[in-house]
């Protein structure tokens, strides 16, 4: 017997719930620390920078840069048919996010960071879905 | 009060066997270490009064002093990753001159290679609980293992310092040339830079010749005060500088991808040693990747940020060059089990005592040593010397 490997799937805690109500509405919504007026990421009861416990939860327009990025010819994870290209994104509104980087063949000279990219949801299941990131529509 | 000279290591040695090893398990390789190492000091099992691992279960210190025999007055099970033999000798160093114990021993043991064959959770399993924050916003974009978050961390790296991978292969190739003056050595083929650049992708821009080895391997040190210590038949290696650092877990709590805490940990053990980096003889720092040992370079301050790649160029780091690092072979080449920091240690030790043969490095008094753990989560940094 064989058995699919599945890919693993977010369990929401009751500190990220926002962040993935926020994806299944196709809504990129990032905590908000009105003490430091700023973004943070992941999602936390709190601000990691100044410990302040007043967070709000806003929506980001879904556009930033490639950071950085690799491409994995091994899986990292079950589920993953290298060869795929993880990705860290850096959101223009400031925190930085891991993602996958779709919509692009998967090769070192297409590529590079600080191209400029935008989210593409991914739709999973009926309480998951995915920010995955897409090169600009320029 | 600083640990300066409080301490020395008296004790350093490794499993009889190492590379692939399918006769034993992980806490078979802690005991035979420990045996290796306390034979090595001259020091009685009964002596043993502190015990620092891990590595063995969630209790790593409980289950080895149950398994070894041992009534310890002080244990420390911190588990940092790679870089965790490296900070239990400050911590021992630090529980030694408070006086709560007097011979402190620390293990290691894994079979990266053969516990694959076994039965039974593995590896770093139940480290990855569903409600961590890597479970939720890592593993779900198929995150987890260190070549695939490295690789990302030498990219931006390559990316904003032009570092390339004829820099990266500069390392692997210098490494090898080390493991081949070193019979132990689980990889000695020659290897060119070539040949690294040629061979297949991992994770790109990672080669597999700027991976580590997976193998099985332990090893272990003994630990005493300094009056202790020069009772001694071998010659004490002193703890002269110590530091400990983490800047995050996982990448994306990194406070800048091209860092490491290295540049915290290093600078604690420079200033503690007062020392600066041209007094150090020999350097020993961990390869999980050649980006890994480049990187520390830079953290540790031997050269500018950025510039490591054009500072281990020209095999610079080989023998014969004017900065010998990793002079076992490294993980790249002669042993990596998982949390290799032991090993690096071990090898510090071997060469202020000039036990290295063909591989010995000239009137090496002062070398360097500093572990990472995790995703460049967490080191350690030493300054040891003899006298
Ligand atoms: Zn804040």
């Amino acid at each position: 017997m064989t058995t699919e490997m599945q890919k693993p799937i977010p369990y929401p805690s009751p500190e990220t719930q926002p962040f993935w109500d926020g994806c299944k509405r196709h809504e990129l919504t990032l905590p908000y620390c009105t003490k430091c007026d700023a973004f943070f990421f992941y999602p936390r009861q709190f601000c990691p920078t100044c410990f302040s416990w007043d967070i709000e939860w806003r929506q980001c327009s879904g556009k930033g840069t490639l950071h950085t990025f690799a491409i994995q010819y091994r899986p990292q994870m079950p589920g993953f048919t290298p060869p795929y290209i993880t990705a860290v994104v850096q959101l223009d509104e400031g925190p930085r996010m891991m993602t996958n980087l779709v919509g692009i063949e998967p090769m070192p000279e297409n590529v590079y960071c600080d191209m400029r990219v935008e989210v593409q949801w991914e739709d999973v299941n009926d309480e998951i879905t995915l920010p995955l990131f897409k090169p600009a529509a320029s | 009060m600083t640990l300066k000279n409080k301490v020395a290591i008296v004790g350093a040695d490794e499993t009889d066997e190492i590379g692939f090893v399918p006769n034993m398990t992980p806490i078979m390789m802690h005991a035979q270490a420990a045996r290796n190492a306390l034979r090595d000091a001259g020091i009685a099992k009964s002596e043993v009064d502190g015990v620092f691992t891990c590595g063995v279960g969630p209790m790593a210190s409980t289950q080895l002093c149950e398994y070894l025999g041992i009534i310890p007055k002080y244990t420390d099970s911190t588990q940092i990753g790679g870089s965790s033999f490296v900070v239990h000798v400050e911590h021992a160093a630090a529980a030694i001159a408070a006086g709560i114990c007097n011979v402190a021993l620390i293990t290691h043991g894994e079979t990266g290679a053969s516990g694959r064959l076994r039965r039974g959770p593995r590896g770093m399993g139940g480290m990855f609980d569903a409600s961590m924050p890597s479970a939720q916003f890592e593993m779900p974009f198929g995150v987890g293992g260190p070549p695939g978050v490295y690789s990302m961390c030498a990219m931006r790296h390559m990316h904003q310092y032009g570092t390339t991978s004829e820099h990266l292969a500069e390392i692997a190739v210098a490494t090898r040339k080390w493991a081949q003056l070193n019979p132990r050595a689980f990889m000695r083929d020659p290897l060119t830079i070539d040949d690294v650049l040629s061979s297949r992708y991992v994770a790109y821009p990672f080669h597999i010749y700027d991976c580590c080895l997976v193998t099985d391997a332990g090893g272990a040190i003994v630990v005493v005060g300094a009056d202790r210590a020069r009772e001694m038949k071998k010659k004490p290696v002193w703890v002269l500088g110590s530091g400990e650092a983490s800047t995050h877990q996982s990448i994306l709590g990194m406070p800048d991808i091209t860092q490491t805490p290295a540049r915290y940990s290093g600078k604690a053990a420079f200033e503690m040693a007062g020392v600066t980096h041209k007094d150090i003889d020999v350097v020993e720092v961990y390869d999980s990747f050649t980006y890994t040992a480049l990187v520390t370079l830079e953290e540790l301050g031997f050269c500018e940020k950025g510039e490591g790649g054009p500072f281990v160029s020209g095999q610079r780091t080989a023998p014969g060059g004017d900065f010998p690092m990793n002079t076992n072979g490294g993980g790249l080449s002669y042993t990596h089990p998982g949390m290799y920091g032991m090993f690096i240690l071990i090898e510090a030790v071997r060469q202020l005592r000039g036990e290295c043969g063909e591989r010995q490095v000239k009137d090496a008094k002062l070398a360097l040593v500093n572990g990472t753990g995790g995703m460049l989560s967490a080191t350690g940094t030493l300054i040891l010397g003899t006298d």
